[in-house]
């Protein structure tokens, strides 16, 4: 059995002297009962419990129902809510130029999956160090219910008919891109969904975790694999997961092979207990295999499906950029000196 | 009119034996791309530049690497006349596969130099012809087969100096410079270029009516292309990010970047970057990374051309509605797709001017000369940050690529202009504050950044759908409102943004207004047309939207000329369009050849109408 320090009420303020509140956002303007609300308020609560400073994160998010919902969460944190599938873009200026902010970006399948693939696999591939979340409900909600880029092959809806195309499985584009931290996990299982963002704000680098989020309105058919009693009924954990926090102590007691500790960058550790024989999620090519069966057979398996422990070099270092964040520098060493000047002209004279 | 094969003795042709030409005339060099004719050429640019000699160079190439015609022309002009030259008197012809039509754009009493086993056809009989023996010369040299095609254009740069009487340590400093002192290339290329002077010492006696002769015109002057001296400027600037998408003819802006930001940009305690250059996916990746920075308070900038900036437009609707600060360096060139895209033109006047969907109307900046790309490279992050706006620079192919002589940049005097900006502190000092709220009534709101230490700090940027502090809303008149302010922002840019130019004459019977890389040719044309009795005033525009000078401008004359780079007459329409009451005063001249503005074609143009 693996444990952790006895489990105590939720205090009301946080390390940083905040209460839950200072993490909340404005009311959702979503249809009642959708999971991307479920999301929001995990945010909140993993952000309020972790002691994240609001005030240094910055939401970004595209265009889609999945991006409305910054608004609606941490308040006291920046958001940007760009244009559709480009929000990459956005969030990687935005990190470059300030690389002391935290950031949290929230897409939809269709806005990550379909328009902004490409800025998504770019993002990867750039390693922003970021958590970006993708709420995936199959379904254009906003346009009344066209077929995603992750909509499921034969599946029929109202407005668009039967789907003919394959979906596009985002978890395994992340992979290969390069991505370090890969999940998947399921609105309607608030725990994973916790322990995962948790985990995700741990990681030195890009960390996707695509959330299956039924639509109520346009994708809850029981046939649909994107519905809450598909995600409910068919719902396969790799592991249970418990975050333990770098500043708490690890007390695990568990027999061989039960669970695996990942140490993260950070220090802190994700306890993996596992519940499918021998997933071992930091191999690369075993979690491609283990999408590609889930797949092929239909599962909906959920968890860490692919981390590498320490990280990757981010964008960061790779523009080996000074440490000071871009947008403090002052004056001074935004504009060189009249002697630099006079000496670069010479060269031209 | 025969085929004429290996003639070593030049053909003198009968021309009328005029005065010598010093110091005015333009040689055009003719060469397969790819071939390793820019060292050659530079190296000519240079050596009459260093001889104190006001010198221009162009470059027209094709979108190929290697094989299609290419040309470089250079002019001297005593006078210091900077603009392309309609014809050309030297022809270099290097390339048999357009050397006929490249002899009919000869003036008449020409000179022709070619390679005597080129098989040329002389066939015009008013042109003297010097055959080079460039094979020989070259075998002669003991270079290795390998860079033999390379060196072979040292050729004429020697018979060049022998014939218009460059001189030889002017060449050598010249290449020194070109190799960056590397002396085994300097030495490679001195042996052919003094090799290729004997020869023809020994067998060109005709003497050569075009002559150059040392001036004092260039001490101080400096000598760059546009794109180098835009990238400096933001450098000076203080650019911190810069995302872009390669595409001719833009890169060069970002490769005067990674030039120079490296020089002048380590941090003084860490030794790292205090920039980050990011070559972007795409050009819609490349904006969207500059709005992300520059909403975070980075100064952020892309170059890119047509094509590009059209894949940006979205985000440029978004940078003007959330009012989120970026520099796009819109190097204009001839569109779209392939074909034309290496040949200049302002082509993208009025899509830079409403790019995106809305109300859009875009704060452009028009730099006509190497000085202004500096300037406005610094200026437009002022602008940028002051307007909290999107601020799209207008250079184009000719001034952005090609080497114009230059006075020396002076250092910016004015301190960085960081725009209106809440920091913690200020937070501390006042009750509230609102994102869009029109405090000075300027029109310009107050910002603030993302990871500014203060509870009341947030807010959340949305393209459209916000009142005035920044909240959700779909009211009719709280949107209004914004477009109201933005408005009036409008209005505040015109009177912050560099005034045009002017050129009054007090004779003047009519108006020129033109903006950007033709300058050169419009003060030329000018003086030409001075002299036929025709006297115009000019103003040149330098930024959109227009100042009220322009209108001053236009109330003036009857008729105003509108002389510009494009088929459509761009800014002839948008003056027609913004000053109703004058719009039959506007007279469009506009041409698009691929090729820059001639004075030639101005003249004629403004007299045709006005003689």
């Amino acid at each position: 059995m693996a444990t952790t320090k006895a489990p105590v009420a939720k205090p009301k303020i946080n390390l940083l002297g905040f209460e839950q509140a200072e993490y909340k956002g404005g009311p959702s303007t979503l249809c009642p009962g959708c999971g991307h609300d479920s999301i929001s308020s995990r945010i909140v609560s993993v952000c309020f419990e972790l002691g994240i400073q609001p005030y240094q994160m910055a939401k970004f998010s595209g265009i889609g129902c999945s991006s409305k919902t910054p608004a609606y969460f941490l308040g006291r944190s920046h958001g940007f809510n760009s244009v559709h599938g480009r929000m990459p873009s956005v969030a990687t200026g935005a990190l470059v130029a300030n690389r002391n902010l935290v950031g949290l970006a929230v897409s939809g399948d269709g806005d990550t999956g379909s328009i902004g693939l490409g800025q998504f696999k770019h993002m990867v591939r750039r390693n922003v160090p970021m958590i970006y979340i993708i709420e995936n409900n199959g379904v254009y909600g906003l346009t009344k219910g066209q077929f995603s880029a992750t909509a499921d092959i034969g599946q029929k809806l109202k407005y668009a008919g039967l789907n003919e195309l394959p979906p596009i499985d985002l978890c395994t584009e992340a992979i290969i891109g390069g991505c370090t931290f890969v999940a998947r996990s399921f609105a309607g299982d608030p725990k994973q969904v916790e322990a995962l963002l948790k985990a995700a704000f741990s990681h030195r680098g890009m960390a996707v975790i695509d959330i299956i989020s039924p639509c109520v309105t346009f994708n809850n058919n029981e046939d649909s694999t994107k519905s809450y009693a598909y995600g409910k009924e068919h719902e396969e954990r790799l592991h249970d997961m418990t975050f333990v926090p770098a500043r708490e102590e690890i007390t695990v007691d568990y027999a061989e092979g039960e669970v695996k500790p990942v140490t993260m960058h950070d220090g802190s550790t994700v306890i993996l207990k596992k519940l499918e024989n021998a997933y071992d999620p930091t191999n690369r090519l075993e979690a491609l295999t283990r999408l590609e069966e889930a797949r092929a057979n239909q599962e909906f398996i959920t968890g860490l499906i692919y981390v590498k422990p320490e990280g990757a070099p981010t964008i960061h270092d790779m523009v080996h950029m000074t440490d000071q964040p871009l947008t403090q520098l002052p004056d001074s060493k935004l504009r060189p000196s009249r002697e630099a000047l006079t000496s670069v002209l010479q060269d031209l004279l | 009119m025969a085929v004429v094969d290996y003639q070593t003795e030049p053909r003198p042709a009968e021309i009328a034996s005029g005065d010598l030409n010093i110091n005015d005339f333009a040689i055009i060099v003719a060469t397969p791309n790819g071939s390793g004719s820019q060292t050659a050429n530079n190296t000519l640019l240079r050596a009459f530049f260093n001889m104190g000699i006001p010198v221009t160079g162009k470059n027209l190439f094709p979108s190929n690497i290697k094989g299609l015609p290419t040309w470089y022309s250079i002019r001297l002009s005593k006078d210091g006349y900077q603009a392309r030259r309609h014809k050309k008197d030297i022809l270099v012809a290097m390339n048999p596969a357009t050397a006929q039509d490249d002899l009919k754009d000869l003036e008449p009493g020409g000179v022709c130099l070619y390679p005597n086993d080129s098989r040329m056809e002389l066939a015009r009989t008013d042109i003297t012809y010097y055959p080079m023996p460039v094979k020989e010369l070259v075998k002669n040299s003991g270079v290795g087969v390998d860079l033999r095609d390379y060196i072979a254009n040292m050729v004429y740069v020697g018979v060049l100096a022998h014939l218009l009487g460059i001189e030889i340590a002017q060449i050598e400093s010249a290449l020194s410079k070109h190799f960056k002192g590397k002396a085994k290339a300097i030495q490679v290329n001195m042996g052919v270029v003094n090799a290729a002077v004997e020869w023809s010492q020994a067998n060109l006696q005709t003497p050569c009516q075009f002559r150059c002769e040392p001036m004092a015109q260039t001490a101080g002057k400096l000598m760059l292309d546009g794109n180098t001296a835009a990238a400096l400027g933001a450098v000076f600037g203080g650019v911190t990010v810069a995302a872009w998408y390669p595409i001719t003819p833009s890169t060069s802006v970002i490769d005067g970047l990674n030039d120079y930001l490296p020089r002048l940009r380590m941090d003084p305690e860490t030794g790292q970057p205090n920039y980050a250059v990011i070559q972007a996916e795409d050009e819609l990746a490349a904006i969207g990374m500059v709005l992300g920075a520059g909403w975070a308070g980075a100064r952020a900038m892309t170059s890119t051309s047509g094509p590009g900036l059209s894949l940006m437009a979205e985000f440029a609707g978004f940078s003007y509605f959330a009012e989120v600060p970026a520099v796009i360096w819109d190097v204009m060139r001839m569109g779209p797709s392939t074909g034309m895209p290496t040949r200049t033109s302002q082509g993208d006047i009025l899509s830079a001017y409403f790019l995106s969907h809305g109300d859009t109307q875009q704060v452009c900046l028009l730099p006509g000369s190497v000085i202004e790309c500096f300037e406005f490279g610094y200026l437009a992050f002022d602008f940028a940050e002051r307007l909290q706006t999107l601020i799209i620079v207008l250079s184009d192919l000719d001034l952005g690529m090609n080497q114009w002589m230059s006075d020396t940049f002076e250092y910016p005097e004015q301190p960085l202009d960081r725009g209106k900006v809440l920091h913690a502190e200020d937070l501390k000092q006042i009750e509230s504050w609102g994102r869009y709220r029109d405090v000075d009534g300027d029109g310009i709101a107050y910002r603030t950044l993302p990871g500014t230490n203060h509870p009341n700090a947030a807010y959340f940027t949305r393209g459209s759908g916000h009142n005035a502090d920044a909240k959700y809303t779909e009211r009719s008149d709280e949107w209004m409102e914004n477009l109201d302010r933005l408005a009036k922002k409008f209005q505040t840019a015109r009177t912050i943004l560099p005034k045009p130019l002017e050129m009054n004459h007090e004779n003047a019977t009519a108006g020129l207004i033109s903006y950007g890389s033709n300058d050169p040719a419009v003060i030329e044309a000018l003086d030409r047309l001075r002299e036929q009795k025709v006297n115009v005033a000019y103003q040149r525009i330098r930024a959109l939207p227009f100042a009220a000078e322009v209108g001053d401008f236009l109330a003036k004359y009857e008729r105003v000329y509108v002389v510009e780079n494009n088929y459509n007459g761009q800014m002839a329409q948008l003056l027609r369009m913004e000053y109703p009451a004058y719009a039959a005063r506007v007279v469009a001249l506009a041409n698009c050849d691929g090729l820059p503005l001639t004075a030639r074609w101005i003249t004629e143009a403004v007299v045709e109408q006005e003689g």
